[in-house]
């Protein structure tokens, strides 16, 4: 018989990250598709006790917690030993958990203590009688995988925006807390705080935003004018994020810029970076402006659904049949535009 | 007293990112098409770990850097060719399949294996590099397994930088979700780092230092141990190329007024 174990986490302000209740959905959805299985959810965190009652419509076995002070923020060696004991107690055969930095960082850790299997950024499953298959990406993102395992337990680490996030309201539930000791030894690191990659600490990334802006070289490049507008740039790309709760997104040749002495945009930082050695984020839009590369119109469009670009060059041989709408314009023109008829909404 | 780091990077090659590939079916699973004739290049997050480590080890007078790399040995051998010149270090060579296909709890295995047979490597100064997700398997799963194999509980994931501090102390930056850092202090060695970026460009080729590289090069490579990798326990169903191609609709000769309008009411749909 099969043991489901679904984990959380919380945030260092108390909550759960949105994809936590996505992969606690295909948990749940794989417990109802694997007949006798047996669902079990727990939670780690400082006040993981009023955490995991946000999971109490789920038809789980038993729900399990590791709370204190000591879990409050993410650090590997902590919380490989709360997990490890987690999934031990539970006897786990799959274990099922969001992609998060802090899981991801960890539940490697744990599966190799368990002398399990893992697959990460899983991002799609199916039942066909008893076995489970899955799917993932290989190669960033070039091609796709279906696969099982025999293994167990099998932790399958779901990506965000694949399953539809669990519905229900937080319902009280018997908590079973795990004891968890931790020695002096493994108390070597300390987080000390959080600090914004961009200068200025604006906010540029927003995992669960509706849309994607990438910003490519284009913007940092000599226009029409033969001058360079660095500052007009940051400025028409930051109102617009900030207008339309955007995500911003950036080619490889722009970030790498600030590495090469050139003028850079000083909100842009490789995190920022989207493609082959940056993210795949998955949006609903996404908008192109000024790139020119396989990168940000293949591998780090991958996941998003509805793409235009806007670029100068009709021919782009990556914008054709990536995009669905391709604009030849200025983008510097068309979004100074954009940003002006949403200032004043009566032109709209 | 002994003094300096010694920095283990792992990294191995990956097929040049401007290559089209495509999966076929091999007797041992999925592979890539040609993949023997594929160009190679260092996988890039492991690339700057290697540069990471080695701008720490030019720094910490008394350190050394190796690089653990899992490939088939004469693919490795022209990826050397273009790598030798950028930073010292040492070779270790485990020759076997360099595939994403391949099950990382294999590879870990087998890197961890290697790690543990190397001559005078002080465990106590140890600092484990390599990128912090391959650009075939993509799974950021390896280094963190190898450090629990290696017995080192203090591991960081997505690090884009590293400050030793004079207490002797680790100062790291990693990672986290919304385009933040978490920083943390590590009390020192040994410690597991998964890089990302990093701060630093790729060095120059600087053929002295290839010199000396390629003096233990060929003898580790000619001296590489199989990797053994057992049989791996993944069944594959399939790997498939998506259909990339969509019908591109082309707006030009219309003022940017027209088009931001038609924008505006696109994000609004």
């Amino acid at each position: 018989m099969e043991k489901i174990l679904f984990l959380a986490h919380t945030q260092p302000d108390g909550t759960l990250p949105k994809v936590a209740l996505e992969a606690a959905s295909a948990a749940s959805d794989l417990a109802k598709k694997i007949s006798g299985s047996d669902l079990i959810v727990a939670v780690i965190g400082k006040n993981a006790k009023a955490a995991v009652k946000q999971f109490g419509s789920l038809a789980a076995e038993k729900f399990l917690t590791v709370s204190g002070n000591e879990f409050e923020t993410s650090r590997y060696s902590s919380d490989v030993v709360a997990l490890e004991a987690i999934a031990r107690q539970a006897a786990a055969t799959f274990v099922m958990a969001p992609t998060t930095s802090r899981f991801s960082r960890v539940l490697p850790g744990v599966c190799q203590r368990l002398e399990g299997r893992i697959d990460t950024h899983v991002s799609g499953m199916d039942v066909k009688g008893e076995q489970l298959t899955i799917q993932r990406w290989y190669y960033r993102q070039r091609m796709m995988a279906t696969l099982s395992r025999r293994t167990r337990p099998w932790f399958l680490v779901v990506d965000s925006g694949v399953f539809e996030a669990l519905q229900g309201t937080a319902k009280e539930v018997a908590v079973e807390e795990v004891k968890v000791s931790l020695p002096q030894d493994i108390q070597r690191t300390k987080v000390t705080g959080y600090e914004s990659a961009a200068s200025g600490g604006a906010e540029t990334i927003r995992p669960d935003a509706e849309i994607l802006l990438v910003a490519g070289a284009g913007w940092t490049k000599k226009q029409s004018d033969g001058q360079v507008h660095i500052k007009e740039a940051g400025e028409l790309i930051l109102n617009f994020i900030t207008k339309n709760q955007a995500s911003l997104g950036s080619s490889k040749s722009l970030v790498d810029q600030s590495s090469e002495g050139q003028e850079v945009l000083s909100f842009m930082t490789h995190l920022n970076q989207v493609g082959q050695t940056g993210s795949t984020p998955r949006h609903a839009k996404g908008l192109s402006t000024c790139c020119h590369g396989e990168e940000p119109h293949v591998v780090g469009w991958r996941f998003i659904n509805d793409r235009r670009a806007i670029n100068l060059d009709p021919n782009c041989g990556w914008a054709q049949g990536k995009a669905d709408v391709l604009y030849v314009a200025d983008a510097f023109e068309v979004m100074a535009k954009i940003n002006k008829l949403q200032a004043n909404k009566s032109l709209v | 007293m002994t003094t300096g780091y010694h920095i283990v990077v792992c990294g191995t090659l990956v097929p040049d990112p401007l290559q089209t590939l495509e999966p076929v079916q091999s007797p041992a699973g999925p592979a890539l098409k040609n993949e023997a004739m594929l160009p190679s290049v260092l996988d890039p997050w492991a690339g700057h770990a290697l540069y990471e480590a080695a701008h720490l080890a030019k720094s910490n007078q008394g350190s050394k850097v190796w690089l653990v790399s899992l490939g088939p040995k004469a693919k490795l051998q022209q990826l050397m060719m273009t790598i030798a010149q950028k930073a010292p270090f040492e070779l270790v060579v485990v020759d076997g399949s360099a595939s994403g296909f391949t099950d990382s709890y294999e590879i870990a295995k087998a890197l961890a294996g290697a790690i543990e047979k190397i001559q005078g490597l002080d465990r106590s100064r140890l600092l484990l590099f390599g990128g912090c997700a391959s650009a075939s398997r993509d799974a950021s799963v390896i280094m963190q397994m190898i450090g629990e194999r290696l017995g080192i509980h203090d591991q960081f994931l997505g690090v884009d930088e590293l400050k030793a501090e004079t207490d002797g102390s680790l100062k790291i930056a990693e990672r986290v979700e919304g385009g933040k850092y978490q920083m943390s202090v590590c009390a020192g060695p040994p410690a597991v780092l998964a890089w990302a970026t990093g701060n630093l460009p790729e060095p120059p080729n600087n053929p002295q230092i290839g010199m000396a590289n390629m003096r233990n090069m060929m003898p580790a490579i000619q001296k590489a141990q199989p990797a053994g990798l057992a049989a791996s326990t993944i069944q594959y169903a399939g790997v498939e190329v998506p259909k990339q191609q969509r019908q591109t609709r082309i707006v030009k000769d219309i003022p940017a007024e027209e088009i931001a309008k038609d924008i505006l009411n696109w994000l609004k749909g």
